[in-house]
């Protein structure tokens, strides 16, 4: 028990005042971030950084907190992305937002299915299960054209494109604020859910299931509330990264790496708290381009592009595993640390 | 609902092994409801394994258990929860990754009735119980004293303060039965006298029905009303603490040198 420790464990004690003004201050910056940045940075950058952070926010849920280990992100965002298709292409009178939530359901319903064999096994074994889940559905959405309406492409796209009651969401702007309301809303709900009896009851699990199910946690209900609620976010941002980012998907959009790469944004960002999805998925989404530039100004571009995309594959594993021995509990607490130690230092802002 | 003519637990002709090895024999005793009742003997007694077969841990491979009137063959851990028989561990097993008093809230989930709706949006309910939940474990905290470490993530604290929010949580949500696996021990003679004065209040105040594990045969004979002996998984000796002390079976199998200890 260092002293460290016990610092971080206490509540931020932040001025009132100054806290409220920092919330005001940053809420109006994320409303206003389309009208500072430029078109590139909101279409590749943002609005993929905020669809990911999603999708580590519905994982982080189920691994992170309930301690349900998956490899099957990908195959919930795909489930999504594919019901929003089917819905918006045959059933035209309902409204987006209505579709994103019904697919939202949809994804739940089939993570409860494959979250029953949690019901009896764990760990590693429980990571077979929803590989299982990642396989079959990408040989289910490839195998009948029903799917993606036949087209010789195999891929999906929305029929009318991105319409919001009837708003057209097509640009820059539009994407970047659906996205965000769904990313906000979503992230709110989670944070309820987990200060909860219902988070408790996950995180109990996580920390010790045989004592949970003795002092009255109810064990199955809670590990299949958490494959649900995972798997509705999950599928949320997966139908927001085919129809609000890319604009046409494939079954290849949410293949296995990009289970790895919802994965590794948690474990990178902090397994067991909302921030760590966020800080995951800022990481993931802007270490390719500091990488880019600095290739840039130290060899003046003359790194082959196949070299540095695996230069990069190399430094993630490199994280991942200096992560996974050092700080498990990932930038989150490393940010976490340095909040207390800069109150240590400075313990006038503290009152 | 307790009268005080039906004892509050029967374990009848109960037996159990692992792997064909004998860990309890035949073993049968009551407990009376609102009597602590303490189960001494060496290790390997079988003590341990009673515990977990009363909360539904290990299934007996015969007998019956009898709680509250009504018959079990075997009791499932949820069940047993809900029934209302609490259970602390011998090595803490609390949730280390969360908060004091977060350990102990998730000793109430079986008194939680919201929905996964109301607890998402905060609704007026999910407030409500929130603020109930809070308060409860608030209370229990005070009484072991663990207020100022209600927010400290369990797993950076000692031993000793681990061992009382493990009891906090076990009587949180206000059992009729609570199953302690050596609650003092790691502790030194102040805090044992502590939860010791903790677990008689518990007792007489709530006339809470305990059911504990415990080596220190001072702390056993000043707050047990009843003590059942084990060895080798069978029952030595059973009765109030002033008969066991005398029994020359239990001096000669267990007791042994600490006889001067008690004398003393």
């Amino acid at each position: 028990m260092s002293e460290i420790d016990l610092r971080i464990a206490a509540p931020v004690n932040g001025s009132a005042a100054l806290r409220a003004a920092g919330l005001a201050a940053g809420t109006i910056l994320i409303l206003a971030a389309p009208l500072l940045a430029s078109e590139y940075w909101i279409n590749a950058i943002i609005v993929p950084f905020l669809i990911l952070s999603l999708a580590g926010l519905g994982l982080n849920l189920l691994t992170g907190y309930a301690g349900q280990l998956s490899l099957g992100a990908g195959a919930f965002m795909m489930v999504g992305a594919y019901a929003t298709f089917s819905l918006q292409l045959r059933v035209p009178d309902l409204p987006l937002p209505l579709a994103l939530i019904v697919s939202g359901l949809i994804a739940a319903s089939v993570g409860l299915a494959f979250g029953i064999p949690s019901t009896r096994i764990k760990g590693f074994y429980l990571i077979v299960s929803t590989l299982a889940a990642q396989f079959f559905f990408e040989w289910l959405f490839l195998k009948f054209p029903w799917f993606y309406d036949g087209n010789s492409s195999a891929t999906i796209s929305l029929p009318r494109g991105l319409t919001v009651f009837g708003l057209n969401a097509e640009t820059p702007h539009g994407r970047y604020y659906l996205t965000l309301g769904a990313v906000a809303l979503l992230t709110l709900l989670s944070f309820n859910l987990v200060r909860s009896q219902t988070g408790r009851n996950w995180m109990a699990i996580r920390d010790m299931d045989t004592a949970a199910a003795v002092i009255g946690v109810p064990v199955t209900r809670a590990k299949l509330q958490a494959f649900a609620i995972s798997s509705f976010i999950l599928g949320v941002s997966g139908a927001l990264w085919a129809f609000a980012y890319l604009g046409s998907a494939s079954v290849q959009s949410f293949g296995l790496s990009r289970s790895y790469q919802i994965l590794f944004i948690i474990i990178i960002g902090g397994l067991g708290t909302i921030r760590g999805a966020y800080l995951g998925a800022a990481f993931v989404s802007l270490l390719p381009l500091a990488l880019d530039w600095l290739f840039q100004h130290l060899f003046s571009g003359h790194v082959d592009a196949g070299l540095l995309q695996n230069i990069q594959k190399g430094i993630f594993g490199l994280l991942i595993m200096w992560f996974l021995v050092k700080e498990p509990e990932g930038l989150a607490r490393l940010l976490g640390i340095r909040l207390a130690a800069r109150r240590r230092l400075f313990p006038s802002s503290q009152n | 609902m307790t009268t005080p003519a039906r004892p509050a637990l029967q374990v009848k002709n109960v037996s159990l092994s692992f792997k064909g090895v004998k860990a309890i024999s035949d073993l049968s005793f009551q407990v009376e409801a609102r009597e602590i009742c303490a189960l001494i003997g060496p290790n390997g007694a079988g003590k341990s394994s009673l515990l977990n077969i009363l909360n539904g841990v290990y299934v007996p491979d015969a007998g019956d258990i009898i709680f509250e009137g009504e018959h079990f063959r075997r009791m499932e851990p949820l069940e047993a929860a809900r029934r209302g028989i609490g259970r602390g561990f011998q090595n803490n097993a609390l949730f280390s990754g969360m908060s004091v008093i977060d350990n102990v809230i998730t000793g109430l989930s079986r008194h939680s009735r919201l929905t996964l709706v109301e607890e998402m949006f905060r609704l007026p309910r999910a407030r409500n119980e929130e603020r109930r939940f809070r308060e409860r474990a608030h209370e229990v905290l005070r009484l072991f004293g663990l207020d100022r470490h209600a927010a400290t993530i369990v797993g950076t604290l000692p031993y000793g303060v681990q061992k009382k929010v493990e009891l906090a949580r076990a009587v949180v949500a206000e059992p009729r039965l609570v199953l302690l696996d050596e609650p003092l021990a790691g502790m030194n003679a102040a805090e044992k006298q502590e939860i010791a004065t903790v677990i008689g209040r518990l007792n007489r105040d709530l006339g809470l029905t305990i059911v504990l594990i415990e080596h220190d045969i001072g702390i056993v004979l000043e707050l047990a009303h009843h003590v059942v002996v084990l060895d080798y998984g069978r029952k030595l000796a059973d009765g109030p603490p002033e008969t066991i002390r005398d029994n020359p079976d239990v001096i000669a199998a267990y007791l042994g040198s600490e006889r001067t200890e008690i004398a003393a």
